[in-house]
């Protein structure tokens, strides 16, 4: 089970991370949700969030791919930097976002065909060869391990599906995007514990080609499957670190250790 | 254990009373409609004839038919929804996705909601007022058709808007999120998912337009024409006007001809109702969510 680490080439600590975050505050209405949050993701690394209900993990993710533009109440302050470049420098957004996946806990299969759902970003990348459409719907679908349950029904609705498929459908979904980071937020809530190991090995793979932000609320995911863990509490990173070590206890907050050994939460 | 307590009892008494209470209500709605419907087929039915449909009045509108009313109405409501659909759709959709939801959206929706309360008369002053006097358009099915089209917005708006907010918001941003605009996220998923919703709004602006007969009366529809208009800068008879010409300033009319008229505006108004409610029904079997 621990061998997180081991696979793939492994994060690039070396070089300028992919993703940086300076003095990151996000509130609701004047509520806060995030205070001051300050962190780097470097690239090929799995960057695991965890914390309680109500930490702020959720709103650090909308953050990243600037989904506060859909919400007028919600306030952010602070950079995010992608390769460098302030997400709120990007004029035409629609370019960063068509490069970063993101995975809700609430699967979303879109009111059209399965193969349509994943063809859809495709699409708006420009490829229309059918060969090449039929190409990639069976890579991502392979790899969020729906394949073989859908490849005879390519043509029903994917807003049909039961919620676990299309949480897959989701994945393979942002998969299709070929992005350059993916934004998993507690993925695997509506898929079950077997399912839910496949697509981990899959995101195991899937590091050697790019950065996952992996939000979770199953401790225990994290340890699998992260190189780094950041602990949120109330809106502030308590802690970040290699995860194996954060479970083997080498912590500078004693409220990680409390979270991780279920002592609250 | 499983003993009914008085509160139970009176839970399951007050619900008895709330449904034959409503249900009553729902009768006492159903009734005019019945008696309307079945005074016109009784008093109206002898004189529906294909002779009664496809030819002109004559004898002072004592004697013949309606076929002059009954294109001066298709011409009104077929101008009339070229101008107010494309419009009232593309409001519609602007307001509900691509307005930010501030003080000047609130005002806007406000504003439409209060022109549908407008009584016809006012439409019809405003369509003399400004297509008839200030366009030039003259008393013409285009001045007509430009009011009734006024007048007829709100529902068109209201109807698509209410629509296309009935498609999820979770759908927008899973297309959002993969890079995908707002126009091509309207285009692929959220008009796919609100047509049914947006044609039952046509359809219900067509009955209002076929049977308005105030707006139309100043602005372009005559009481008696010898011939069919030829053109939107024409005059011409309507069903609604014609109605109430006969029923009202002609006296020497036997009474099957006025009946027979409403008939057919009736018939006219229910059957695009029914046309709305079955493309609905069809259109909920292929629900997609």
């Amino acid at each position: 089970m621990v061998e997180a680490n081991g696979a793939g080439a492994g994060p690039r600590y070396g070089e300028r991370p992919v993703v940086e975050v300076r003095d990151l505050a996000i509130s609701y209405g004047g509520k806060p949700a995030l205070k001051d949050v300050s962190l780097d993701i470097y690239r090929h690394e799995i960057f695991g969030i965890i914390g309680p209900a109500n930490s702020g993990k959720t709103s650090f993710l909308r953050a990243l791919n600037r989904m506060n533009d859909f919400n007028a109440g919600m306030k952010v302050r602070g950079s995010v930097e992608i390769n460098g470049k302030d997400v709120n420098a990007w004029q035409n957004v629609y370019a960063l976002r068509s490069r970063i996946g993101v995975v809700f806990p609430l699967p979303v299969g879109l009111p059209l065909s399965i193969y349509e759902n994943v063809a859809f970003s495709p699409r708006l990348r420009g490829i229309r060869r059918k060969a090449e459409l039929d190409e990639v719907v069976e890579r991502c679908l392979t790899r969020a391990a729906l394949w073989d349950e859908v490849k005879d029904r390519l043509d029903s609705l994917g807003s049909l599906l039961s919620g676990g498929q299309q949480q897959r459908l989701t994945i393979a979904r942002a998969l299709s995007q070929e992005p350059e980071l993916l934004l998993l937020d507690e993925f695997s809530i509506a898929v079950d514990p077997v399912t839910t190991m496949r697509i981990e090995d899959v995101l195991k793979e899937l590091r050697a080609e790019l950065t996952i932000v992996l939000v979770t609320n199953l401790v225990q995911q994290a340890r699998r499957l992260a190189d780094r863990t950041a602990f949120f509490l109330t809106g502030e990173v308590v802690e970040i670190g290699d995860t194996e070590e954060m479970f083997e206890g080498k912590v500078k907050d004693e409220r990680t250790t409390g979270y991780i050994e279920g002592r609250f939460g | 254990m499983f003993a009914a307590t008085s509160l139970n009892r009176r839970s399951y008494r007050n619900q008895a009373v709330a449904k034959a209470v409503f249900g009553l209500m729902t009768v006492a709605l159903v009734i005019p409609v019945l008696v309307i419907l079945g005074a016109l087929i009784v008093r109206g039915g002898p004189a529906i004839s294909w002779e009664f449909l496809f030819t002109p009045p004559v004898n002072g509108m004592t004697e013949g038919g309606i076929l002059p009313a009954l294109i001066g109405t298709i011409w009104l409501v077929v101008v009339a929804l070229i101008a107010s659909v494309p419009i009232g759709i593309a409001a519609a959709l602007y307001l509900s996705e691509y307005a930010p939801d501030n003080f000047l959206t609130r005002t806007i929706n406000l504003a439409i909601i209060n022109l549908a309360g407008v009584p016809s008369i006012v439409h019809a002053l405003f369509g003399v007022g400004a297509f008839v006097l200030f366009f030039r358009f003259g008393t013409s099915i285009l001045a007509a058709s430009l009011t009734l089209a006024v007048m007829t917005l709100p529902v068109v708006i209201v109807a698509t808007r209410e629509s296309l907010q009935a498609v999820p918001q979770a759908f927008r941003e899973a297309c959002w999120n993969m890079g995908a605009t707002r126009w091509q996220t309207i285009r692929k998923v959220v008009l796919p998912n609100s047509v049914s919703g947006i044609l039952t709004g046509v359809i219900l602006e067509v009955s209002r337009a076929a049977g308005e007969t105030a707006p139309i009366m100043f602005t372009g529809a005559a009481a008696y024409l010898m011939f069919l208009p030829q053109s939107v800068f024409d005059q011409t008879m309507a069903m609604s006007l014609h109605l109430y010409v006969i029923a009202t300033q002609q006296p020497s009319v036997p009474e099957e001809i006025p009946y027979g008229v409403a008939l057919v505006l009736i018939s006219i108004v229910l059957l695009m109702n029914a046309i709305s409610i079955a493309f609905r029904v069809y259109l909920r079997g292929l629900k997609k969510w």
